[in-house]
């Protein structure tokens, strides 16, 4: 075993690798809950490959078979119905825990220098993550699935000039068809997950580099022992793997509760609508996009067209997601984390985590003229929690960082 | 769970309660009666199977059920062969019709959908309050109108077994100002070969056999989510003590 383990070492960097990543990766001793969720991203990414492998060998990307295949897995293929459950509300969960590991950002600043490119990458996975839900949930074939689409890529219509041939060379037809579903389909199953792949290891080579942040907001490398281990580190294998998958069982009984007893969610994970064929001569009444767009769909419709184009609309939410990018040079506080801001940051934080979470609400609701005043107000504060940031983060006040971390 | 995260779910949990769902904001302003589902109830699954293979499966399709599936409501090959295969030539086949849509749609003025998973669309009660309110309306081309699908293309097929409603009218000042009549309620004219209250009941095993149809597997699923559950938690126990013990050197 010792002499296997030696031949490999000499032609590949396994032991090295191993210790690098694992063994010796010396992480803050002071994680708390919210430092869950990057090892549970990535647990659910699993979940949706190794899921969507089976639904592969099942489905069929043809407009005349898609929705009958779908219930073909949920009906005749054995334990097909775990499978696609399995997926449909991964896809949920996967935005769930990132929406929640982006959250943990904004609290311990772990976008500060010197992370910058890690969250960088995190937003490209974050953009990577929502094509791929938005190409997936195509697939089903019903009635949502295919006006969400329609309505989507009619966004790409509103860009002046070139949004007319823009939108149909994404449907690849003048309306969403077979054409659209077979391009979706391999969107879905092999580009964007080759994207994700290769954004999730630089995510975690730029991690793994630079080191991880901490609930305190302090550099851990700074005190070091004899052997150059920080004495704030401790090494991710055995003491996080283990942690973690206290975290994964959690997790799981959280997801598989779901998973089995409400799949549907009430109608937010899987869409009634959706249970009805697509029919291009048939616009439902209402048309909703998934929860997890809904913060942005609501954005859309708060702005009001100008000029007669809805363009400036599909341009705002468009910076919505966008504008994540700048974040690290935005934050202009002296210190990382939220533990020793003043409460300037604290307010402005809670006003964004109460916009994005209205503005997510009110994006499920009709646009009554109500809500679309409350969507306005909730805009504003959205985009002003960044615009503003160099300015209240400059002159709020704060508390002296400790120069080792203090839990435990 | 820390306590600003706690108070986080629960206030995402509560908002989500309270908000209307799409599918339903946008229906019917009738209210819906309760249809009485229990998918555990094999008798009454098996007797409204009899009456969907009878009455709705000369018009619709469930092209997504097999007959074999039927075998799950305690019935045998044999049985589903003798009582309920009258559109299909063997068990193993999905439950297709005859009828071509292109005709139906001439006939009809729509082609009659599909109905595997039409519970899993409108909702169990939808389907029952629909089956249970058409009423007689001479100004449609059917002779049948109804509460909750207004200006309706389905004739009301079960009307020998209902018996003949008639709306009682009544005169509504509406939101512009002028007088609107709507229906009040729905009166019994010609009674059928079955009670109101029999019919009801047919009606409720019809809905329960086809929201078992939306998903068969449901039942299954049930059961296996208590088990996974289960052992989760039980695997809970062991990850908390395997974290505690690696974790008791750190200072």
């Amino acid at each position: 075993m010792q002499r296997l383990l030696a031949w490999v070492d000499a032609r590949f960097p396994l032991t090295a690798t191993w210790k690098a990543h694992l063994s010796e990766y010396y992480a803050p001793k002071n994680f708390n809950f919210w430092y869950y969720f990057g090892s549970l991203a990535l647990l659910v990414l699993v979940i949706q490959i190794v899921t969507g492998i089976f639904l592969t060998m099942h489905y069929k990307p043809d407009a005349n078979l898609a929705f009958a295949s779908v219930e073909y897995i949920m009906r005749d293929v054995p334990y097909g119905w775990l499978i696609r459950y399995a997926h449909s509300t991964g896809a949920s969960a996967f935005f769930i825990v990132v929406y929640l590991h982006m959250f943990r950002a904004l609290l311990y600043g772990s976008h500060r220098k010197p992370r910058e490119l890690i969250w960088i990458l995190g937003v490209l996975i974050y953009l990577a993550l929502m094509a791929e839900a938005f190409f997936g949930y195509l697939l089903p074939w019903g009635q949502m699935s295919y006006w969400g689409a329609q309505v989507i890529v009619n966004l790409f219509a509103t860009i002046p000039i070139i949004g007319e041939d823009l939108s149909i060379w994404i449907r690849g037809d003048y309306v969403v068809s077979d054409a659209t579903l077979n391009r979706f389909f391999a969107f879905h199953v092999i580009a964007l997950p080759l994207v994700l792949l290769g954004l999730i290891a630089a995510h975690i080579v730029a991690l793994h580099e630079v080191g991880s942040n901490n609930p305190d907001g302090v550099e851990i490398k700074k005190h070091k022992d004899e052997q150059g281990r920080p004495l704030d580190g401790i090494p991710f294998h055995p003491y996080y793997t283990v942690k973690d998958i206290l975290g994964v069982v959690v997790f799981l009984i959280v997801f598989t509760a779901i998973l089995f007893f409400a799949p549907e969610m009430g109608g937010y994970f899987l869409e009634a609508n959706n249970f009805i064929p697509a029919d291009p001569l048939k616009t439902p009444e209402h048309i909703a996009p998934v929860w997890y767009f809904t913060p942005y769909y609501a954005i859309l419709r708060a702005v009001p067209p100008m000029f007669g184009s809805q363009f400036p609309g599909v341009l705002a939410m468009g910076i919505a997601v966008l504008i994540f990018f700048l974040l690290p040079w935005l934050d202009r506080s002296p210190v990382k984390s939220i533990r020793y801001r003043g409460p300037k940051y604290k307010i402005a934080l809670t006003l964004f985590v109460i916009a994005f979470i209205g503005l997510g609400i009110l994006g499920i609701l009709p646009a009554t003229e109500l809500y679309t005043w409350i969507a306005r107000v909730l805009t504003v504060v959205y985009f002003a929690f960044f615009l503003l940031m160099p300015w209240y983060t400059k002159n709020d006040s704060h508390k002296p960082e400790p120069e080792r971390v203090t839990a435990k | 769970m820390s306590r600003p995260l706690y108070h986080l779910a629960r206030l995402l949990c509560l908002s989500l309660l309270c908000l209307p769902l799409t599918a339903t904001a946008a229906g019917p302003a009738v209210k819906l009666d309760r249809a009485p589902i229990n998918i555990n109830d094999k008798e009454s699954l098996q007797r409204g199977a009899r009456v969907f293979v009878n009455y709705c499966l000369s018009c619709h399709s469930a092209s997504y059920m097999r007959y074999t599936r039927l075998t799950d409501l305690g019935l045998t090959e044999a049985q589903i062969k003798d009582n309920l295969l009258f559109a299909a030539e063997k068990p193993g086949e999905t439950m297709t019709i005859a009828m071509r849509a292109r005709d139906a749609k001439e006939w009809f003025g729509a082609t009659p959908p599909d109905l595997t998973v039409i519970t899993r669309s409108r909702g169990p009660d939808w389907v029952y309050t629909y089956l249970r309110t058409f009423y007689r309306d001479d100004s449609r081309p059917t002779g049948w109108n109804n509460l909750v699908f207004d200006k309706v293309g389905m004739p009301h097929v079960l009307h020998e077994l209902q018996g003949h409603l008639v709306p009682v009218m009544r005169e509504v000042i509406g939101e512009d100002g002028k007088p609107h009549t709507v229906v009040e309620r729905l009166q019994l004219a010609k009674a059928g070969k079955m009670t109101l209250t029999e019919y009801d009941a047919l009606i409720g095993d019809l809905v329960n056999y086809m929201t078992w149809m939306g998903e068969p597997a449901k039942a299954q699923r049930m059961r296996t989510g208590v088990a996974v559950v289960l052992f989760l938690s039980l695997f809970f126990v062991v990850a908390f003590y395997l974290k505690k013990e690696f974790w008791r050197d750190v200072h």
